[in-house]
């Protein structure tokens, strides 16, 4: 008994992101109802739900972007403030207005803030770093590109050039692949596979339920609540799937996916 | 007399007046900057009309300590402790309550004037201290202007200016994408604050030359108009203290050519003619740019289609199409192909065909998002992939372009 509560705590000090009861709710409704998740390190986790489940909440209010009613956020077993230079998010694409007058090379440059502050100069090193992260997502020829002029998935790659910048061990991404170019989709999970084999822990809110055994190690399955987590083979079965989205999804999408 | 006046030779007072609307509009234009861009531009309406309560409360409180009330750094503080909390009021009533931004703005505006206005008419009534003129703070006053006043407003405008500077990136990084910033760990709400404090202090400060009605405008068109000229936020908050600091100096130098010209809706005036000439002129975001760049897209277009048609063996029937064609010397007057024409016919439909061979490869979607019926496929693959991709033509396509 004494070995077992010990190992838990190491993993709880291990898990880059812990999240315990959290509540979030807009009015009366709750969006996200008392939900534990546990991300496990170094891996792809998915999390995966219907339209209205929750999912980029969870995401927002472990962020602190949305005020969580109740609940505790820990990462690398400390209190989320602590970790947070570790940490990127990648917001949903949609979220921004695109007509705003910067340049792609600015908006990744942003990324760089804890070493830019308020005042300091940007320099060569910092000049590098946002373009090698711009390389990595295959838009090092956009640099001095209004934003306006990209396409959606150019845009969406900008946006996963500007967390990669920070140079964090955790990558929280909400809809990475809404809306983009299979092209782009690629470049994604392939940046996204090299972050993995580099230790680093990735998060991301899919919709496609199809990619999800391809893409991802884990699943974190909710609709408001919970439904399941753990490894894609033994978590994301038509029972928990049926669970997750009632009479949403059609039996036979059911039987294709599983 | 304008010539003397933008020289600054009518005097003491013109002088003054003219320096410190430009320092004003300077500082106005770049703090507006990111009201604007922040999407929060009406904020700044319902942080002036919040500031007479308090200029009225000013003037009563001195008055009652026994001044005649009409000092300015007093009104001027009363000023910035109202607007400050009806600026609490909007952002409590957005963030606490189901209001909408717009409708607490609404709201703040609405009953801090009224308040306000009624206080102005209590000190109608009162018997002691010199109420007269108290009224002028609405739409700005510049006739009395004293080297004090023209200090207060000179210091701070660059108090402002200076914490523009400081808190430019935070700023940025807010009106842009408020959820990576949040996620990055900045205070969202703190420097969203920050952004609309400044906004009070050069409301504050701006009392005096342009009143708190018009504000508003110095604060918003000079970003505005700015915006027209530049894709960088850096260079659209510095055209913009350019765009206030110039409305600000030659409508104060416009409104002292001819006694009575109030200097406040002047300014606005001068800053609103340099927001129509952006809105026409400035080339990429102006109306006539914008208006050539679509005449000169639609011209692409129907060539392009008249050269297909061409090639095809079509005809011709619209107009426009035979209008360009002819210009171009693609075609002779009775329609006709000619020389020059057949051979870009042939080039066209021999574009056309390897695009639309190379959207029905998925192996190529990432040059196929380049096609847009006008870009030659030679500017997007490289001459190899062209040969490439020939292979899978029809005979006939190859050899078609290739013996123009």
């Amino acid at each position: 008994m004494q070995v077992a509560t010990e190992q838990g705590q190491a993993r709880d000090a291990e898990s880059p992101l812990d999240i315990r009861g959290l509540t979030v709710t807009y009015g009366e409704k709750p969006a996200v109802f008392s939900v534990d998740a546990r991300f496990a390190p170094g891996v792809m986790t998915a999390i995966v739900g219907p339209n209205g489940a929750g999912k980029s909440t969870l995401l927002k209010a472990a962020l602190g972007i949305v005020r969580p009613v109740s609940g505790q956020v820990k990462a690398w077993g400390r209190p989320i403030a602590a970790g947070r230079a570790r940490i990127s998010y990648v917001p949903q694409r949609a979220s921004v207005d695109w007509d705003f007058p910067t340049r792609v090379i600015d908006v990744v440059l942003m990324g760089q803030y804890r070493q830019l502050g308020l005042l300091r100069r940007v320099r060569t090193r910092h000049m590098e770093a946002a373009f090698d992260s711009l390389r990595r997502v295959g838009m090092d020829g956009f640099a001095e590109r209004q934003i306006g002029q990209l396409s959606g998935g150019q845009q969406q790659r900008v946006f996963l050039a500007r967390a990669l910048a920070q140079g964090a061990d955790l990558y929280l991404l909400d809809e990475p692949f809404a809306g983009v170019d299979a092209a782009t989709e690629k470049a994604i999970i392939d940046v996204l596979k090299d972050l993995r084999s580099k230790g680093k822990t990735v998060v991301a809110v899919h919709h496609d339920l199809g990619t999800v055994p391809e893409y991802f190690d884990r699943v974190l399955l909710i609709n408001t609540t919970r439904i399941a987590e753990g490894p894609v083979a033994g978590t994301f079965t038509q029972d928990n799937l049926q669970k997750a989205y009632g009479g949403r999804l059609a039996t036979a999408q059911m039987s294709a996916l599983a | 007399m304008l010539l003397e006046a933008l020289t600054l030779q009518l005097g003491y007072n013109a002088t003054l007046v003219t320096i410190g609307a430009a320092l004003l509009g300077l500082a106005a234009g770049a703090t507006g900057t990111f009201l604007f861009l922040g999407k929060r531009a009406l904020v700044s309406d319902a942080i002036s009309h919040a500031t007479l309560p308090g200029v009225a409360l000013a003037f009563m409180a001195m008055v009652a300590l026994g001044g005649d009330g009409r000092a300015l750094p007093g009104l001027l503080l009363g000023s910035a402790i109202s607007s400050a909390v009806g600026l609490l009021c909007v952002s409590a009533l957005t963030n606490r309550t189901r209001l909408s931004e717009d409708a607490a703005i609404g709201a703040v505006l609405s009953v801090f004037y009224g308040l306000g206005v009624v206080l102005l008419t209590v000190i109608q009534s009162m018997s002691s201290g010199r109420q007269a003129g108290l009224e002028s703070f609405l739409l700005g006053s510049t006739a009395g202007m004293l080297w004090n006043d023209a200090l207060v407003i000179a210091l701070g405008g660059a108090l402002v200016l200076a914490l523009v500077a400081l808190l430019r990136r935070p700023m940025t990084m807010v009106a842009f994408d408020p959820e990576f910033a949040a996620g990055a760990g900045m205070n969202v709400h703190r420097i969203e604050l920050a952004m609309m404090g400044l906004a009070l202090a050069i409301t504050v400060v701006g009392l005096k030359i342009v009143g708190l009605i018009l504000i508003v405008a110095l604060l918003i068109i000079p970003a505005v108009a700015a915006r027209f000229w530049s894709e960088r936020v850096d260079h659209v908050v510095l055209l913009a203290g350019g765009i206030g600091g110039v409305s600000g100096y030659v409508g104060a130098a416009i409104s002292a050519t001819a006694p009575g010209l109030p200097t406040g809706p002047i300014v606005v005036l001068v800053a609103f003619g340099l927001f129509a000439l952006s809105l026409v002129l400035a080339p990429g975001r102006g109306v006539l740019a914008a208006i050539l760049r679509h005449r000169r897209f639609q011209a692409r277009v129907h060539v392009r289609q008249g050269l297909l048609a061409l090639a095809q063996g079509q005809p011709i029937y619209e107009p426009l199409t035979l209008r360009l064609m002819r210009g171009r010397g693609l075609i002779r007057a009775d329609g006709v192909a000619t020389k020059a024409g057949r051979a870009q016919a042939a080039r066209a439909l021999l574009d056309e065909r390897r695009w639309q061979l190379l959207r029905s490869d998925p192996a190529h979607e990432e040059a196929a998002a380049h096609y847009d019926g006008l870009t030659p496929l030679e500017s997007v693959l490289t001459p190899d992939q062209l040969r490439a991709l020939d292979r899978g033509l029809r005979p006939g396509d190859v050899q078609a372009g290739a013996l123009q």
